[in-house]
């Protein structure tokens, strides 16, 4: 195919592209027509290669009558590959700026937004258990597809992650063995229940849904990298709204607030770990 | 054709390699570079390594952020850089061919946005990763550059690319960064829209 052919061939695809996400969210009602470009289309390839269907077109005519099809999409969009305490240096400034004021706290409501299958929840549960905060602690653990949610529900990762994520648990200042956390089961390993007894697991649209309680922290790490910067700007006053004053809010290491609606609005509590604090 | 991004790709011996041909880019080189070296989950400090190896100013782009002709940008480690319109998008998507980054990633979202106008190097590396990024760079009518196996540190990649695609030219390391300074020179002032 000659290089002009192939490039009329991209925009036919970003055509089709267009129409899938438009049928997509008139009916279903899941709106990823403001999510970034690049990776939406990654993904939805990747998702036809495995159907084996060849074009856009076709798929979208698989995807509108076929409630299964649609939900093996929905979970091609939502998954985020992420580990346990991903970017340790995160949770070891959590541990030093964010847990002193939290001990201040009678109660404390987080809100996990975007956790998909769960890695980092956990993550979460053991530091504040760690630090003695859990029992006071409630964690909203929040994706837009169940069958996410049904995975960090269930809180069953493989063996094999263990060495990397123990090596992240002691870097982010972990206080006892890793391997207390959980039980070895042939390939996996499955956390321990009373890690999650205080989470609640729920769908939440960040796109679609609105402010749903008042939190004292919101994390939303490498969940908003996905959308574009109008839906970027719709979600930082979605979170701004649902935060308490001096609530934390903290995101994923390559984003930044400076150029949102809201940067005026925080503090920065740490600038590297990207960790803020609602002052107005 | 008037160029508009190089993007480079290499992984094992890239460190090396990116100290050879990093710092023989000209002062004015007119074009962005973006890089992505594989590389491990700690490896935090490798930004301010290649700065020290390189005269335009190298970092580590943020989510969003715009992408500017005479800087280099190196892709963050545990994720995928992809191009888009306006800028740069940063994903946690799965690993590609185990690679998060993934030379093949960064490719074909550049070759998407910029169709023919994209400069692809392979540079030296152990596995296969590029290849098919650097087929999708020809096929739009960009140019394809790859490091002589026969000198590489490691050869697969640049075998698997020049495997994978009828490549523009085969050049030993040390001529790669003056190759890319002619072909800019050529270029002055060339941007999307044009």
């Amino acid at each position: 195919m000659s290089a002009a052919l192939q490039s009329d061939q991209t925009q036919l695809e970003d055509i089709e592209i267009a129409l899938l996400l438009e049928g997509l969210y008139r009916v279903y009602g899941f709106d990823f027509r403001d999510y970034s470009p690049a990776s939406i289309k990654r993904r939805i390839l990747e998702r036809m290669r495995a159907e084996k269907i060849a074009t856009v077109s076709a798929y979208q005519d698989c995807v509108l009558h076929d409630d299964a099809c649609m939900e093996r999409l929905l979970v091609g969009l939502s998954v985020h590959v992420t580990s346990m305490f991903r970017d340790p240096s995160f949770y070891l400034t959590f541990r030093q700026k964010v847990v002193p004021i939290l001990r201040t706290y009678p109660t404390v409501r987080i809100w996990h937004a975007g956790c998909s299958t769960g890695e980092e929840v956990y993550s979460m549960a053991i530091l504040l258990q760690e630090e003695g905060l859990y029992r006071k602690c409630v964690i909203y653990a929040t994706d837009i597809s169940r069958e996410v949610l049904r995975k960090a529900r269930e809180g069953i990762f493989p063996l094999a992650a263990m060495q990397e994520y123990t090596g992240n648990y002691m870097k982010a200042g972990g206080k006892h063995e890793f391997s207390d956390y959980y039980t070895a089961h042939y390939d996996n390993v499955i956390f321990h229940p009373a890690l999650k007894t205080n989470v609640v697991f729920s769908e939440h649209n960040l796109v679609t849904d609105g402010s749903f309680n008042e939190f004292h922290v919101i994390l939303c790490r490498n969940v908003m990298i996905y959308f574009n910067k109008a839906l970027q700007e719709r979600v930082h006053n979605l979170i701004y709204d649902s935060l308490s004053m001096f609530g934390v809010f903290g995101l994923g290491n390559k984003e930044s607030l400076k150029f949102t609606p809201r940067a005026d609005f925080y503090d920065k509590l740490d600038s590297r770990d990207k960790l803020y604090r609602k002052v107005r | 054709m008037a160029f508009e991004i190089v993007v480079v790709g290499t992984s094992y011996g890239g460190l090396a390699a990116l100290q050879v041909v990093l710092p023989a880019l000209a002062p004015d080189f007119g074009l962005p570079v973006v890089v992505v070296q594989h590389r491990g989950k700690d490896t935090d400090n490798l930004c301010e390594f290649l700065q020290r190896h390189c005269a335009l100013p190298l970092a580590e782009p943020n989510d969003k952020e715009a992408i500017a002709p005479g800087r280099v940008y190196l892709a963050p480690r545990d994720y995928h850089l992809l191009i888009e319109r306006d800028g740069f998008a940063l994903s946690t998507e799965a690993p590609v061919g185990y690679a998060r980054p993934s030379v093949n990633v960064l490719f074909e979202s550049a070759a998407d946005i910029y169709q023919g106008h994209v400069v692809g190097v392979i540079l030296t590396g152990a596995n296969a990763d590029g290849a098919r990024g650097l087929a999708k760079i020809k096929a739009y009518g960009g140019l394809c550059v790859v490091e002589d196996p026969a000198g590489a540190e490691s050869r697969g990649m640049p075998q698997a690319a020049i495997a994978a695609t009828k490549v523009d030219a085969i050049l030993p390391l040390r001529e790669i960064a003056p190759f890319l300074n002619q072909l800019c020179q050529h270029e002055p002032g060339s941007s999307y829209a044009s």
